[in-house]
């Protein structure tokens, strides 16, 4: 298991755990955890709905995909911490991350 | 004002079935969507992806599929109204309604289906002060008719492909345009960035890069937008017209406001028939909500055909329905 925080669009932090031998994307957890997440595409990197600013731990993410940017690039904002919650992986890297909510709510 | 049987709203997978169930009951449809083009979340975000789940297609491609649905009611007929968001519903003496969009078209049904998916998908706006009380007055989302940005002072803002394609097609048109974008370089596609780049190089165009869009003010109109770098140097440039390009993401819209239950932005339906809590309208699809549902095609295609054999006491409230299968009737055009 892993534990990282979660900031909501109100700037509450919550502590999440989630497994991390499952291959879970960081959207899927968040939307099991009832956060207001829309990812309209699923997870395909191609609505950029899922939008997450990585507060803390950002080194053990790996870099951004092209099709990744390419959509965080059409938002209005995208932050140097910028991600797509649908393409982080749940992993041991994520321990003590902090990602704060920027998509759209439900 | 076009008059129909059913008018559905939301052209997507689910909202283009809903014609051929409702066709093979001798009912018409017209379809409404805020897109300019059919086929919803397909044809909008995923047109190459392949989908695996349709009965019948070991592998079908999202826009694929959708021209093979358009080829499928092609017997029926219908009529579109397609760049039009739907604002009022008015319901008549008789229990129909009449339906309103954005643009003052007016389609009067005899049952209302919303097919609508994750809502209508609306244009990302920037976060700018007194940003809706230029909406119209200057600033646009979308370019319906170039020749509006005759001989303007036009800024597009953004770094994909509609902010190059348009900034590319207005320098044409405008007096003078000038493109803002957050970054240095663009990720659209390599032909486009680099005519800009010429462009911007030649002097046809101004290009704006490193900068983020802060301030708009104006007198009633749009007459100038002031935005910062990254060295937070402000600038400000005199407009006639504002274009923030930032693609699009789905929001309930006006519907929310028709008088339907709903639960976290899905409208609560009676999974017999796939209706609501206001008579003579259904809901199908991913804008639906009920215990165990499922967000797939093939589910809104069941509940399309379960939610006409319901409508239909309302088209042909003198008439009994008797069901048959499409091999034996077969599919009776008109």
């Amino acid at each position: 298991m892993v534990t990282f925080e979660v900031e909501d669009h109100d700037g509450n932090r919550q502590p999440i755990e989630a497994p991390d031998d499952m291959g879970l994307s960081l959207m899927e957890v968040l939307k099991a955890s009832e956060y207001p997440v829309l990812a309209t595409c699923g997870g395909m990197a191609l609505c950029a709905t899922c939008h997450v600013e990585v507060l803390e731990g950002k080194d053990g993410l790996g870099d951004a995909t092209d099709p990744e940017l390419d959509q965080l690039e059409g938002l209005p904002e995208m932050y140097d911490t910028s991600r797509l919650a649908c393409q982080i992986r749940i992993s041991d890297e994520l321990e003590g991350a902090v990602f704060k909510l920027r998509g759209e709510d439900q | 004002m076009i008059t129909t049987d059913i008018c559905i709203v939301g052209a997507g997978p689910v909202g283009l079935f809903t014609v051929f169930e409702a066709g093979l009951l001798k009912m018409r449809c017209h379809l409404i969507d805020a897109l300019p083009q059919v086929g919803g979340q397909l044809s909008e975000i995923y047109p190459q992806k392949p989908i695996y789940d349709i009965p019948g297609y070991p592998e079908v491609k999202a826009q694929e599929l959708v021209d093979n649905l358009m080829k499928q009611i092609e017997p029926f007929n219908p009529s579109f109204t397609l760049g039009e968001r739907v604002d009022y519903l008015a319901k008549q003496d008789d229990g129909s309604f009449v339906i309103t969009t954005s643009d003052k078209t007016k389609v009067h049904a005899q049952v209302i289906v919303i097919a609508g998916g994750l809502g209508c998908f609306e244009p990302r706006k920037p976060v700018l002060e007194n940003l809706e009380n230029f909406e119209g007055k200057g600033i646009t989302y979308m370019v319906k008719d170039p020749e509006q940005f005759r001989d303007k002072k036009v800024i597009l803002a953004g770094g994909g492909d509609s902010a190059l394609d348009w900034t590319i097609f207005l320098s044409d048109v405008a007096e003078k345009v000038t493109l803002v974008h957050r970054n240095e370089t663009f990720r659209g596609a390599p032909d486009s960035a680099a005519k800009v780049f010429d462009m911007a190089n030649n002097g046809k165009i101004d290009l704006i890069l490193s900068s983020n869009l802060t301030k708009i003010a104006g007198n009633g109109h749009l007459q100038s937008v002031s935005m910062k770098n990254k060295a937070k140097e402000e600038i400000t440039v005199d407009a006639d017209y504002l274009i923030p390009l930032f693609g699009l993401s789905p929001k309930l819209g006006p519907i929310a406001e028709w008088g339907l239950n709903i639960d976290k932005n899905a409208i609560e339906v009676d999974t017999t028939d796939y209706s609501t809590n206001v008579e003579r309208i259904y809901a199908v699809g991913d804008i639906n909500t009920y215990e165990n549902k499922l967000k797939l095609i093939l589910c809104g295609f069941h509940e399309a055909a379960l939610m006409c054999h319901s409508a239909f006491k309302y088209v042909y409230p003198d008439q009994k329905l008797s069901f048959k299968y499409t091999t034996v009737n077969g599919v009776n055009a008109f």
